[in-house]
């Protein structure tokens, strides 16, 4: 498939806020970050700033950004529609929150449980951005089972990442010593997940060209003849090729950026800690780095079984 | 409402393509582009049309394969390739707007282009390449089985039938109700065998091919000799008088 940037910015942006969402409001429930204004107003402005830059960048690709509105109409069938108006829902119980947070300087009684139903929320909005895609039968890659796992996984990581750097840089130290642990597990745990998928997608699928065609009966099939000689566009959006050339390479460098740097740096921080503010900013950025390669492979390298009709 | 209509119509109005006589003229492509280009989906924009990358939209794609058994026996079979019309459509369930549907009465998938917002989600969950994103226009576009023909009562009854279909100089494209086992198409699909693409996809087309005949392998006496005698028509040297006198005599 087309990695198209949007769309690249889109999930791995939208991934990191929601899954930064989720941490702050477990850090308040295990009342280990106080609802401090200034760390509050930055915590949060990172997380909104990123769920709706990576929001908005969705509707560039559309041919009529201006209609975005309708895509919240189809929730009962369709999975971009149920991102849409879930995507909406989750800005109130977070949104209200971060507001008492920030302004009220509470996040005590009712309103940790809200801010536990947007943690819930967000993490659902993420499975379904995962379901988008997930369910294409059409791309076997993103069908066979490992797609919302890893969308998942990957947002709790990268939230934990930004998270474990903000409480270093705000000087939450309990909060900090906390935290490394499901930091380090979902590293850990974000790797064998992107790996299973990786040797998942790498086994041969049902699809032929001889399934496509029908015409295996009479022996392997091949075409000898385009139905034009330019690329189209089916060809353009689903014929992409450059990423199986270079996957390899690539996929070494996502293994060291997303999870292997940032899982030695947060090691360095909790056995160093007077380094751990250098260490964790490095982290999340060489991780979120990590996850754009990730993220690109995840597009590129995921193969359209209409291109079985083209030879590709 | 994208989703599936709830009750699914008896009436499935589909194409039948016979791959054993499709010669691969490309007729079927051509005509449908000129009817489509003005009708409920126009048009059917181009890009480029003269420079050196063309790009454009169209709804009918014919490809060209060989399929070569374990033995070395070759068959070369063009494939037209359009909208199958699934009854299953899982380019009508994934859309977020509302845009693409599918008609309770008859069965066409269609998409409403004024509310389409382009996001071409629909294109990526068609496993047939059926949709094609008109980037001039930033909306997807799809055959419509010639909606606008076949119902129209301005054209005589014989030419309310899919350009594609009318226009196939070989009738390797029948067009049809294959919802109503009694009619013509279904009783040919029947006759033939015909078969689903990608049935593995769970989309549940409409459309059925008609699979090549198997070959005639080895010769008997009804078949063709394998090469003519040969003649002697060589006229080298011979001047205008003798020609003409050649071709009135050889006639």
């Amino acid at each position: 498939m087309h990695p198209a940037k949007s769309v690249i910015f889109f999930t791995t942006t939208t991934g990191a806020g929601y899954g930064l969402l989720f941490w702050l409001a477990v850090l308040a429930y295990r009342g280990l970050v106080g609802p401090d204004f200034m760390f509050g107003l930055i915590a949060f402005g990172i997380a909104f700033a990123l769920v709706v830059a990576g929001l908005l960048s969705s509707t560039l690709h559309l041919g009529h950004p201006e209609r975005a509105w309708r895509a919240l109409s189809q929730w009962r069938s369709s999975w971009l529609s149920r991102e849409g108006l879930l995507a909406v829902l989750t800005f109130i119980p977070t949104g209200l929150f971060a507001l008492a947070w920030v302004f009220l300087g509470s996040v005590s009684g009712p309103i940790i449980w809200l801010g536990l139903l947007g943690a819930v929320m967000s993490l659902a909005t993420v499975y379904t951005t995962s379901m988008i895609y997930g369910s294409l039968k059409s791309i076997p890659a993103w069908s066979i089972g490992w797609t919302s796992p890893g969308y998942l996984v990957l947002s709790l990581m990268s939230g934990a990442v930004l998270a474990c750097m903000l409480v270093v840089l705000g000087g939450y130290w309990q909060a900090a010593g906390w935290l490394m642990l499901p930091t380090l597990f979902f590293l850990a745990f974000g790797l064998v997940i992107k790996l299973s998928y990786w040797s998942n997608i790498d086994r041969p699928n049902e699809h032929t060209a001889e399934t496509a065609t029908g015409l295996g009966e009479f022996g392997k099939v091949r075409m000898i003849e385009s139905p034009h000689d330019q690329p189209n566009y089916l060809l353009k959006e689903m014929g992409f090729a450059i990423a199986r050339k270079h996957s390899k390479k690539l996929r070494r460098i996502a293994v060291i950026c997303a999870f292997i740097l940032p899982f030695a740096l947060v090691v360095g921080g909790w056995l160093i800690p007077e380094m751990a503010q250098y260490f964790l900013p490095v982290a999340a950025l060489v991780c979120g780095l990590g996850l754009v390669v990730e993220r690109w492979l995840f597009f590129a390298e995921a193969k359209h079984v209409v291109t079985l009709y083209y030879d590709r | 409402m994208t989703s599936l209509p709830k009750k699914p119509s008896t009436k499935k109005l589909g194409l039948v393509i016979d791959l054993d006589i499709c010669v691969g003229c490309h007729a079927c492509a051509v005509n449908c582009k000129e009817w489509n280009t003005s009708g409920k989906m126009a048009p059917l924009t181009d890009l480029e049309p003269y420079g050196a990358k063309p790009d454009g939209v169209w709804f009918n794609r014919i490809h060209t394969f060989e399929a070569i058994s374990d033995a070395g026996i070759s068959r070369t079979v063009h494939f037209p390739k359009s909208c199958l019309h699934c009854d299953d459509a899982p380019c009508v369930t994934v859309c977020p707007t509302g845009a693409s549907y599918k008609r309770e009465d008859d069965g066409i998938v269609l998409v409403n282009t004024d509310i389409c917002i382009g996001c071409k989600l629909c294109s990526w969950a068609c496993p047939y390449g059926a949709r094609e994103y008109d980037e001039d226009e930033g909306v997807m576009k799809k055959c419509t089985l010639c909606v606008d023909k076949i119902y129209n009562e301005n054209l005589p009854v014989e030419s309310r039938v899919p350009a594609c279909v009318s226009t196939c100089p070989t009738g390797a494209r029948s067009f049809g109700d294959l919802g109503d086992p009694k009619s013509e198409v279904s009783k040919l699909v029947a006759a033939r065998e015909g078969y689903a693409l990608m049935p593995e996809q769970g989309t549940n087309p409409v459309n059925r091919y008609l699979p090549p005949r198997p070959k005639q392998v080895g010769g008997g006496e009804a078949n063709a000799p394998r090469m003519l005698a040969h003649q002697d028509d060589s006229d080298d040297g011979a001047g205008l008088l003798a020609s003409w006198v050649d071709k009135v005599l050889s006639s």
